[in-house]
């Protein structure tokens, strides 16, 4: 049964148990929906909690975490629904939709291939875990996916191991590995972070590229919103583990109703503005995440806030029906009961 | 701000570091053994009325009781007494040979870690030619050269000993070098000196201060070895190697164990202290866990 | 921006690093980090520096400050009116010149000590560049910290107590604490999170008002360093590629690295329609710098004059303020620059 959403994130939570045993909430009570074939730009800044929901979304949490409530709902193209967070971590199931069905790709291009390998078996190894086919076909594959990418020479080049190549290059090697098995999901998790901004509008364009023919709905997760003002579809803005605004690009682009989202598109200075609109600098720092205020997490750093943010955790309101807010000055449907 | 609150707030880091070697009960428990062990035998003159050396011909080879808490050896002196008095040389020499190697390393790894070049490679050489080198042999060479003697033992130690320090600090040195906090130093024009000894190496002490404690156990255990096998200090001085090397017959082994069994302890009891403590004191002071 | 304005002049400045091989680390090569560059920075101005990852931005940084030694070139500083070469002064002048020119590094986290409080690190410039007394070190510290809106009883903690964004301030103030004229700034924010950037460029920018400071800002990112600059120098493999008012800079990036570079940034406004110009292949290595025009390797303009000679930076015929080194400088900013 298809649906219009390939991934239904329902107050997904995941906690890790660090010494003494506090409680970290690094994600805590996230909701959000990708569209089949759509783009999802997952924004935010260091620490908020984007990484972790990519890799619960994927089960490849470290031991210390656990998810005590939500639900993951993913639902394949001509494949039964099935609820991410119900799979044992490494179990059979999780295994063959991990790298097949949904495949991610990773924050350090330099970190994530392995260095005693060639290119070729690294990216093969993906495949013949997931389909039966011989070795030869695999790299055939691998090779017709890295012309694709715009590797030049890529049949030799296959056969090179990481350290010989660069930073962009190994990106694409990485983004081969994440669709040689022709996912429906592909989760991005700052793909172009380490890169310089030549070579990351290179991957950008890419990455879009790469969707517009093979139709896979994508997450990006970024701290940048140009980035995102780019390429996604959706947006999430995530502020310390939950989603204070989500909306197609327009809502939140051209009506950012969220303090913390009209706030972070003011603090960044936009090209070709030279110094005319002085920045708007959001005060103070994120609070410590074992020690989060007990109303709105926004609330020591905003403008507007109000004796009612700083008691009660607000919940979700959908203001139009593709644009949802946590905020309580949002008036609207109340999405959490 | 008075001068003594600006104190309270400025000892804060040596303070935090403190309360968490007190959480570490290993530590703790080293400290204890470490410090009861030393204590005695600083006090060794408060604690028995008998001296190390003097021969007591009427009570030779007496068992642990009465009047002599851990016995007499064959010549009538009390182990009691010989093991508080050994604990002083064998401790000292450990002690003064770790300290030794320890200052000869931190000054010669700071100069090279923070220079580098050919006096950076010549030291390296001649280190690794010093670690290759079996140690009894260099042993031997060297009491060849010194002589038999207390002194003669130290500096062996402190020749050996340097290198790990110097190793450590020049690492340290290396890495911390390129921080930019060296670099603000170097822009505002502060001296070589003072950047070296004043805003570096207190960036490395508390592993040197770790390698402090291993050494000076290491050298415990080593003082023990050599002196049993002959090659350490003069069989005249009391020393918890020596205490040892008297009873190492084998008929003393089984008839007469409170000749061995007491230093034994104490040298266990000591290094093992030492290196618990060392070991909780490199947790607090692992720069990655805090 | 007349002669006498001119702070610093930069004339063919060049850093070579050896790449040494074998076991008597024989010289196999060399990385030309700052290829051959001449600047001027102008009293109370910002000029930006941009280029991308390994182009030898805080190479010519270091250098400015003398962390590093050019292999060649001429630094003039202007002394009171005099220019005089700040790699040719003697040990004295040299330590009174370290005075004027100070740094901001890119790393917050490691650019403090952490076994020192912020006062003792700033305690010891101060006395060897001043005569000041104990309590007028500790009142201007005081200031200083103030003046970048931290609590003066800050002073007598750790850096580890600070965040990211709270340590480049106090690096700011650092450098500030000898009284300098001009201050080279290495990617100041690019190690902070995006909501915390904005306090610290801001900061920056009323210091600059009010002490009438001199930056010379090196960024990667294009946003940031126009935000800041009122001219910008593009760097490519060691060479400045073009060199522009802020503006104008923008409005008619002339050189193809340039225009393929402001297209590349990612811009969070929907409504700007931009075409991106996607550069092919990745940037040479500096050790071996392509021959003739070191872009011609991605230039989609390249032609035959390019790979054989080098074009020299230099003012456009109608605009003095604005120098590229492109063989087509001319003919593209008649065609009236590139489409933004
Ligand atoms: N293994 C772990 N154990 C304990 N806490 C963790 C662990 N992994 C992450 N966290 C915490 O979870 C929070 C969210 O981390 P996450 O990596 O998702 O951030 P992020 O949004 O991806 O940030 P960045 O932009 O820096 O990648 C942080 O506060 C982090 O300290
Ligand atoms: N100490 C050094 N020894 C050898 N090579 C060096 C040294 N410092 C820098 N380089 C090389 O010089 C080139 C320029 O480096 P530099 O650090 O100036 O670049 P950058 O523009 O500041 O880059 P980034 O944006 O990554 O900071 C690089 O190729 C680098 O590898
Ligand atoms: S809920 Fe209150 S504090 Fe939070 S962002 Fe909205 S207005 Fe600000
Ligand atoms: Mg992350
Ligand atoms: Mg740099």
């Amino acid at each position: 049964m298809a649906t219009e959403y390939i991934l239904e994130i329902n107050n997904l939570k995941t906690q890790f148990v660090v010494r003494r045993r506090r409680v970290v909430r690094a994600v805590d009570g996230v909701t959000f929906k990708v569209r089949r074939g759509k783009i999802l730009g997952l924004v935010g800044e260091s620490g908020c909690g984007k990484s972790v929901t990519a890799h619960s979304i994927m089960r490849l949490l470290p031991k210390t975490a656990v998810i005590p409530e939500g639900s993951i709902m993913f639902h394949p193209e001509g494949g039964e629904s099935v609820d991410m967070v119900q799979l044992k971590p490494t179990g059979r199931k999780i295994r063959s939709i991990r790298g097949n069905e949904i495949s991610m790709i990773f924050q350090d291009p330099m970190a994530s291939l392995n260095p005693v390998y060639n290119i070729g078996d690294q990216i093969v190894e993906v495949l013949l875990e997931h389909s039966k086919i011989t070795k030869k076909q695999a790299l055939e594959r691998a090779v017709r996916m890295l012309e694709l990418l715009s590797i030049p020479k890529a049949s030799e080049r296959i056969k090179d191991y990481p350290h010989q190549f660069s930073g962009g290059m190994k990106q694409r090697v990485m983004i081969a590995m994440g669709l040689i098995c022709r996912p429906q999901l592909l989760i991005a998790d700052e793909p172009t972070t380490a890169l310089d901004v030549t070579i990351q509008a290179q991957i950008i364009e890419l990455i879009k590229e790469m969707q517009s023919e093979f139709g896979f709905s994508t997450i990006i997760i970024t701290h940048n919103m140009g980035i995102v003002a780019d390429m996604a579809d959706d947006v999430a803005v995530m502020y310390m583990g939950k989603i204070v605004e989500f909306g197609t690009k327009e809502d939140v682009f051209l009506n950012p109703l969220h303090p913390y989202t009209q706030a972070l598109l003011k603090s960044v200075p936009i090209l070709g503005n030279a110094g005319e609109d002085k920045l708007i600098p959001i005060r103070g720092v994120t609070p410590d995440p074992s020690a989060m205020p007990p109303g709105c997490a926004f609330e020591p750093r905003c403008d507007f806030a109000t004796e009612a943010c700083k008691t009660c955790v607000p919940g979700r309101v959908g203001v139009t029906d593709s644009h949802i807010v946590r905020c309580v000055h949002c008036i609207g449907e109340n999405l959490d009961d | 701000m008075s001068e003594n609150e600006k104190k309270i707030v400025k000892s804060s880091l040596a303070k935090e570091n403190f309360y968490k070697l007190l959480h570490n009960r290993l530590a703790v428990l080293g400290f204890i053994l470490m410090f009861v062990i030393l204590l005695a035998c600083i006090m060794a003159p408060l604690l028995t009325p008998y001296s190390p050396t003097d021969l007591n011909l009427r009570h030779m080879g007496k068992p642990p009781g009465g009047e002599h808490p851990f016995g007499t050896d064959k010549l009538g002196r009390d182990v009691f007494a010989r093991v508080l008095y050994g604990g002083r040389i064998s401790i000292a020499i450990g002690l003064s040979g770790a300290l030794g190697g320890m200052i000869l390393g931190v000054i010669i790894g700071s100069f090279c870690g923070y220079y580098g070049g050919w006096l950076d490679a010549i030291f390296v050489k001649i280190a690794e030619l010093v670690s290759v080198f079996p140690q009894l042999l260099l042993v031997m060479v060297m009491r060849v050269i010194l002589g038999e003697g207390i002194k003669n033992l130290i500096i062996i130690f402190v020749f050996t000993g340097w290198i790990a320090t110097f190793r450590l600090v020049r690492g340290r040195f290396f890495s911390l070098r390129e921080e930019s906090f060296v670099e603000a130093c170097r822009a505002f024009g502060i001296r070589s000196s003072s950047i070296v000894f004043r805003h570096i190496l207190p960036n490395c002490l508390g592993p040197v201060i770790v390698q402090l404690t291993l050494n000076t156990a290491g050298f415990i255990l080593q003082e023990a070895a050599l002196s049993f096998i002959g090659m350490g200090v003069p069989s005249g001085i009391p020393t918890w190697g020596n205490i040892i090397n008297a009873a190492k017959e084998l008929l003393n082994i089984t008839n007469y164990p409170w000749l061995w069994v007491p230093p034994g302890l104490a040298i266990a009891f000591f290094v093992l202290g030492v290196n618990f403590f060392g070991d909780g004191l490199r947790d607090v002071l692992d720069p990655k866990q805090q | 921006m007349t002669e006498s304005n001119v702070l610093l002049e930069l004339n063919n400045i060049k850093k070579y690093f050896p790449i040494t091989a074998g076991m008597f680390r024989r010289e196999v090569g060399a990385v030309r980090a700052v290829d051959d560059i001449s600047l001027r920075v102008y009293r109370g101005e910002t000029l930006g520096l941009v280029g991308e990852s390994g182009c030898g931005k805080t190479t010519l940084g270091k250098c400015v400050v003398r962390l590093l030694e050019p292999n060649s070139g001429s630094m003039q500083y202007n002394f009171e009116g005099e220019m005089r070469d700040l790699l040719s002064l003697n040990a004295q002048e040299s330590f009174a010149a370290r005075r004027k020119i100070q740094m901001v590094f890119q790393d917050p986290y490691s650019s403090l000590n952490p076994m020192k409080t912020i006062y003792q690190s700033f305690d010891e410039p101060i006395r060897i560049h001043s005569n000041r007394s104990k309590e007028e070190r500790r009142e201007l510290i005081a200031r200083l910290l103030e003046a970048v809106n931290l609590h003066p009883e800050y002073m007598y903690r750790y850096p580890h107590e600070f965040s990211g964004g709270q340590r480049q301030r106090i690096c700011i103030a650092r450098a500030l604490c000898v009284d300098p004229e001009l201050v080279v700034c290495d990617e100041p924010v690019s190690a902070l999170d995006v909501s915390i950037q904005a306090q610290v460029l801001n900061q920056m920018k009323d210091l600059q008002e009010k002490l009438s400071l001199t930056y010379i800002f090196i960024a990667h990112d294009l946003s940031v360093v126009e935000y800041m600059s009122d001219r910008i120098a593009v760097m490519y493999l060691g060479q400045v590629l073009e060199l522009a008012p802020a503006r104008s800079l923008y409005d008619r990036h002339i050189h193809p690295y340039t225009q393929a570079l402001l297209s590349a940034v990612p811009v969070p406004d929907i409504r700007a329609k931009r075409e991106r110009i996607i550069l092919e292949g990745d940037v040479p290595s500096p050790a071996d710098p392509p021959q003739g025009c070191r872009f011609h390797t991605r230039c989609r303009y390249c032609h035959a004059r390019c790979i054989e000679e080098m074009p020299k930076l230099e003012p456009l015929v109608a605009d003095s303020e604005h120098f590229v080194a492109c063989h087509l400088a001319e003919e593209r900013f008649a065609a009236g620059g590139t489409e933004a």
